[in-house]
């Protein structure tokens, strides 16, 4: 760190690479908007003064965020240890306040409106609250993580909300929590359960893909031919038949009866349909029994897969440089919805090309694995369990995000951190990240 | 405990490297391996917009437009944005109904795909236009577009003009590199198509940058790859638009052509073919119904008859067959022959129509009277020409000298599909006689008298003229003098029709015995009751046998005799003598172009011959079955009668030879019955005949009996 750090307690200790990096990105972010955004017809001091458009509301939220983070940078580092549970609590008490008083916007009701025509998405900061109490768990000296009790307390700590947002139809942050995974992993989760739930998720896409008799005869023909293999092999350990026998039954049920109930009662409607047409399949959308309910009246909306087939021509159209900042027809002439927010990354894509397309990645891989390494020269578990779910949290995002722009993910609403519109998210990373950023610079101390 | 799972940092960090790589491998496969998705924005966002330039005009020689621009309008639609219209009312305006709307919009969209407009219903009356407009905004995705059509103010030389038409997809083939588009319009024959890169002009292109609403957003890229419409360029002519339109008047209700050029130029003043159509008819909405009929019409009237029409020269080649002997000094201007009536040196007699003494005395006599034995007895010379050792290196010579009158071959008019018509081959001689040993000049001795295998156009035949009245040279006949701004490239095109085509050495002390031959004609020959008020003029008749009926009646000639400056060629199929119809014929054109007016007797003489009706009793009999009746003339007439009564005006002396001929016929043994020259023929007989295949066939065997005057 510079010399001058050495005096100021502020920025001691801080790793100021990852400030860097959050403002280049930041300002990445706000550039993507206004490429989007941009109307050659006005006369951009005016409309930046006036804070009409998306652009200049994004410049506000970041300098309100860079008030936010200097201030968690000032606080002890010790309150955040301290107000772990009670701030987990209070995040779920605003969730469910949400129900009463929610404000619906875009379909889903989970904003809690506050002064000056903002409104509070509390699922976003649950994702920091989580975070915590995950961190404050496991770092408890009586936790023992590789005991499957405290698995399943940290699992219920974590779908906990994600179960929530699924109630408020957010299926993108439900999606989210699985991010912590990460964390738990590296503190000691067994991979059998990573490759149990890998088995489960391949299991389902076979589903999806095959037909489901077809796959039952393939299933029960391998658990036989196991079975009779064993058998063979004098190897008559009732045991492992049974486990066998168990995995089959619940293989089984999966294919019959599990993936149908989640595709016709849980997900709605369109995120069926949109999970059908990755695998280049049409879902009847009159098995549906949540949207037959919520959703009688059907709008004449453009096709399914209309956002990401123009997402994919607006980065496609980019080539290898670009087509130049501002020049790109795709985002001049609106043709990707939510072009702002979700697919921000399609306007990078057209201006710049597969070069910054490029570029972008590396840096985010970079921003990504110097957060792990800050996460592994922590001293105390609750930093690197926090730092982890924080690497957990922001890949995730960028993942699922960028892989629905370019047509590898089904579309859920998973804005990409630090880029997207949207002060609510921007909000909740750089609180993630300077939480993150203010632990470091004790990392020295063992915190609790 | 975390000691125990440092390891698991480097595993999450190559999970995180494994997605991130397949993120880059899928950016890559979408922005640098795949072109469709520049193609599919461009599609989305850019809005091309043509801009037609105006086609170019053609003038005649007195800077009258023959051709065109108007402005009509089409209703056009994209299919894609043609969501919530009104059909009901749509259909209503338009007088379609459901049924056809939606047959319209699938049509347009499997020519024009669902994001480019097409052409819903093109040539908008101004009613239904003014209808549309009101009710624009009921129809989205709907639009009126402009664009230009020709009209043809002065109704004429349809077929010298030919038509534009919409590119298809064999046209779009042929013509991949220029640029065409689906929907296009182009020249498809006539001048339009021989000149269509001059006329057609350059397209613009506007590229605008479009919404996902499709709404206009401005120039793309501020217009750096807009085109500019560069409007077609003129041509202009020395056709005269009086002079084609009487042509076309005289040859009303007879099947034939009239073909007149400026001999000191080349230059085409008149092209006349019989039955025409009105060029206007085929532009606009009534080209739908125009096209068809033509097309099944069996006068063919889209046929050019002047460039594609092949008739026997008849009598009119003899100035040609006299050139060849005197250039080769076979005969001198003072030659004559013997002729009482029949040649007979080949056996088999052949007639001819004069029988007094001395009528071939000398080559000025015998064209004057047209004598066929002497011109029968000059071929026979040529052929037989000791210079060279048999009569097939005879037969190649004449046919040498043939195609450089410009017979035989084309002549590269600015025409598409040009005829060469037929001098024949020796190798078609030695296939019929089998083997050139076994043939001689008796063999197609009608060759002579410009019968036989010989053909040639009405082109090639007022070429020929040409080529006598200027006394051994020609131009390639034309139609473009000159285009608007001339280029290099221009020039080029144009090179040609500017070379004087000097291919005979013929001095022309041979051309002006010939001359003053024809000159008889005019005064006391075949074609003596013909007069050009004024003007002195050459000419010679001609009356075709033919396989398919009644004589064609043939004139060619050239005027002022002594500085010409028109060289006509008509030609009436199955009218009868060449003086009888289409001698006046080419008097009237002559008169109308060298006084640039008639004279009031004259006048009547054009009303008369205008309204007579010379078609033939098989294709009137085609009408009335087809009930086409509109295209017969409303008033009929009894040709036959009528012929005769021309024929007493012009062969006064001759009237008693008829008698004769007939006897002359019962001592023609040899021959089978022919079609009787003159006796008046009644309709019925003649349809009889045309329209039993079996006599028509009897027909074509038979030898020709020569006829000719």
């Amino acid at each position: 760190m510079s010399a001058s750090s050495n005096n100021n307690n502020f920025s001691k200790g801080t790793d100021l690479a990852v400030i860097l990096l959050y403002l280049i990105m930041v300002a990445i972010g706000i550039m993507c908007i206004f490429m989007v955004e941009y109307n050659p017809n006005l006369t951009w001091s005016n409309s930046f003064l006036m804070a009409k458009t998306n652009y200049s509301k994004q410049i506000y939220f970041a300098i309100f965020c860079g008030f936010v983070a200097i201030f968690i940078l000032l606080v002890d580092s010790k309150l955040f240890t301290a107000l772990a549970n009670i701030s987990y609590l209070l995040g779920i008490l605003l969730m469910l306040a949400t129900f009463v008083v929610g404000k619906n916007i875009n379909g889903s009701k989970s904003w809690i409106p506050i002064a000056g025509g903002f409104n509070l998405q509390p699922a976003e900061l649950c994702k920091i609250f989580t975070a915590l109490i995950l961190a404050k768990f496991i770092s408890k000296p009586e936790t023992d993580f590789t005991k499957l009790k405290s698995h399943i307390i940290a699992g219920i700590m974590i779908t906990l909300p994600a179960i929530l947002s699924i109630m408020q139809h957010e299926m993108g942050l439900a999606l989210v929590y699985s991010a912590f995974i990460f964390a738990m992993y590296r503190e000691g989760l067994p991979p059998v359960i990573l490759v149990i739930l890998l088995s489960f998720a391949i299991l389902v896409i076979a589903t999806l893909l095959l037909e489901p008799t077809t796959l039952s005869i393939v299933l029960t023909a391998v658990a036989g031919l196991f079975i009779a293999n064993m058998i063979k092999r004098f190897k008559r350990n009732k045991n492992n038949i049974l486990i066998v026998l168990a995995i089959w039954v619940v293989s089984f049920g999966t294919v019959r009866f599990v993936v149908p109930y989640i595709f016709n009662n849980v997900f709605e409607c369109y995120q069926s349909t949109r999970i059908y047409s990755m695998i280049g399949k049409e879902y009847d959308c009159s098995l549906n029994k949540k949207s037959a309910s919520s959703t009688t009246e059907r709008k004449s909306k453009k096709p399914d897969d209309y956002n990401v087939k123009q997402s994919k021509i607006a980065i496609g159209s980019g080539g290898f440089w670009g087509r130049g900042f501002l020049k790109g027809t795709q985002t001049r002439g609106r043709y990707v919805p939510e072009q702002h927010t979700d697919f921000i990354f399609t306007s990078l894509g057209e201006a710049f090309g597969f070069v910054g397309t490029f570029t972008f990645l590396a840096l985010y891989l970079f921003f990504l694995f110097r957060l792990i390494r800050i996460a592994e020269r922590q001293r105390s578990t609750f930093s690197r369990v926090y730092a982890y779910s924080v690497v957990g949290i922001f890949f995730f995002h960028i993942a699922v995000n960028i892989c629905m722009t370019i047509g590898l993910f089904p579309v859920v609403g998973i804005p990409l951190p630090l880029i997207s519109y949207g002060g609510s998210s921007l909000l909740t990373f750089t609180a993630l990240l300077f939480i993150l950023l203010r632990l470091d610079a004790d990392r020295q101390m063992v915190l609790r | 405990m975390s000691m125990y799972n440092s390891n698991r940092g480097g595993i999450i960090q190559i999970i995180i490297g494994i997605i991130f790589i397949l993120i880059t491998v899928q950016l890559i496969s979408l922005q640098i391996f795949s072109s469709k998705y520049v193609l599919a924005a461009n599609n989305n966002a850019i809005f091309r917009k043509i801009i037609y330039p105006d086609r170019g005009i053609i003038y005649d020689r007195k800077k009258r437009a023959l051709l065109e621009n108007t402005i009509s309008y089409d209703l056009v639609v994209i299919p894609n944005e043609a969501k919530g219209v009104d059909t009901t009312t749509l259909c209503e305006i338009l007088k379609i109904d459901k049924e056809e709307y939606k047959k319209r919009m699938v049509e347009v969209i499997i020519k024009n795909s669902r994001v480019k407009s097409g052409i819903f219903e093109a040539f908008l009356s101004a009613e239904l236009y003014a209808q549309l407009t009101e009710n624009l905004y009921r129809f989205p995705g709907f639009s009126l577009s402009e664009r230009s059509i020709r009209s043809y103010p002065y109704n004429t030389a349809a077929h010298v003009l030919g038509y534009v038409a919409e590119v298809d997809v064999n046209f779009l083939e042929k013509h991949g590199e220029e640029g065409y588009e689906m929907g296009d319009y182009a020249g498809m024959t006539g001048l339009e198509k021989q000149y269509e890169s001059i006329l057609m002009g350059q397209r613009g292109v506007k590229r605008f940058l479009r919404d996902n609403k499709g709404k206009i957003q401005g120039p793309f890229e501020k217009g750096q790859f807009d085109t500019v419409a560069v409007a077609g360029r003129n041509l202009f002519t020395s056709m005269d638009v009086e002079v084609q339109q009487l042509a076309e008047k005289l040859l009303q209700h007879k099947i034939g052509s009239v073909v007149a050029l400026n001999p000191k130029t080349g230059s085409v003043i008149a092209m006349a073919s019989s039955p025409g159509y009105n060029p206007n008819l085929l532009t606009g909405n009534q080209r739908r119904k125009t096209i068809g009929r033509l097309l099944t019409d069996t006068a063919r009237p889209i046929y050019n008859r002047a460039i594609k029409g092949q008739y026997p020269p008849g009598s009119t080649f003899k100035p040609m067959g006299a050139l060849i002997a005197l250039d080769e000094g076979l005969i001198t201007p003072s030659f004559g022959y013997n002729c009482f009536g029949l040649y007979t040196s080949c056996g088999d007699p052949r007639k001819c129509e004069h029988h007094n003494a001395g009528h071939a005395a000398n080559l000025q006599l015998a064209l004057a009277n047209s004598c066929n034995s002497y011109f029968l007895q000059v071929f026979r010379m040529a052929i037989d020409n000791p210079k060279y050792h048999n009569a097939k290196q005879g037969y190649l010579k004449w046919k040498q000298y043939m195609n450089s009158f410009g017979l035989g071959r084309k002549l590269g008019i600015d025409l598409p599909s040009e005829n060469k018509a037929n001098i024949p081959d020796t190798a078609q001689y030695n296939k019929d006689f089998g083997g050139a040993k076994y043939w001689n000049s008796c063999y197609m001795l009608t060759l002579g008298i410009g019968q036989d295998r010989m053909t040639a156009t009405p082109l090639q035949l007022a070429n020929a003229m040409a080529f006598i009245a200027n006394k051994g040279y020609y131009y390639t006949p034309h139609f473009i003098d000159s285009i608007e701004e001339e280029d290099e490239i221009d020039k080029k095109l144009l090179q040609n029709f500017r070379t004087k085509q000097e291919v005979t050495k013929i001095p022309t002390e041979y051309f002006d015995i010939i001359k003053e031959g024809m000159h008889d004609v005019t005064v006391y020959g075949t074609a003596a009751f013909i007069k050009v008020p004024g003007h002195e003029f050459c000419a010679k008749t001609g009356t075709a046998q033919n396989p398919h009926g009644k004589n064609h009646s043939l004139f060619v000639c050239f005027a002022p005799k002594d500085n010409p400056k028109i060289a006509v060629a008509v030609i009436v199929e199955n009218a009868g003598f060449g003086a009888t119809w289409a001698g006046p014929i080419a008097g009237l054109v002559m008169e109308k172009y060298l006084n640039d007016t008639l004279t009031k007797e004259s006048k009547t003489k054009v009303d008369y011959l205008s309204n007579i009706d010379l078609m033939p009793e098989a294709i009137k009999a085609w009408y009335i079955r087809n009930n086409k009746t509109e295209m017969l003339s409303p008033i009929e007439y009894n040709n036959d009668e009528l012929a005769d009564v021309w024929d007493m005006e012009m062969l006064s002396e001759s009237t008693p030879i008829k008698t004769k001929i007939d006897t002359i016929k019962k001592l023609d043994t040899a021959a089978p019955p022919a079609k009787p020259l003159a006796p008046p023929t009644k309709n019925k007989k003649i349809k009889e005949q045309a329209l039993n295949p079996k006599l028509k066939k009897k027909k074509i065997k038979s030898k020709i009996n020569n006829v000719s005057i």
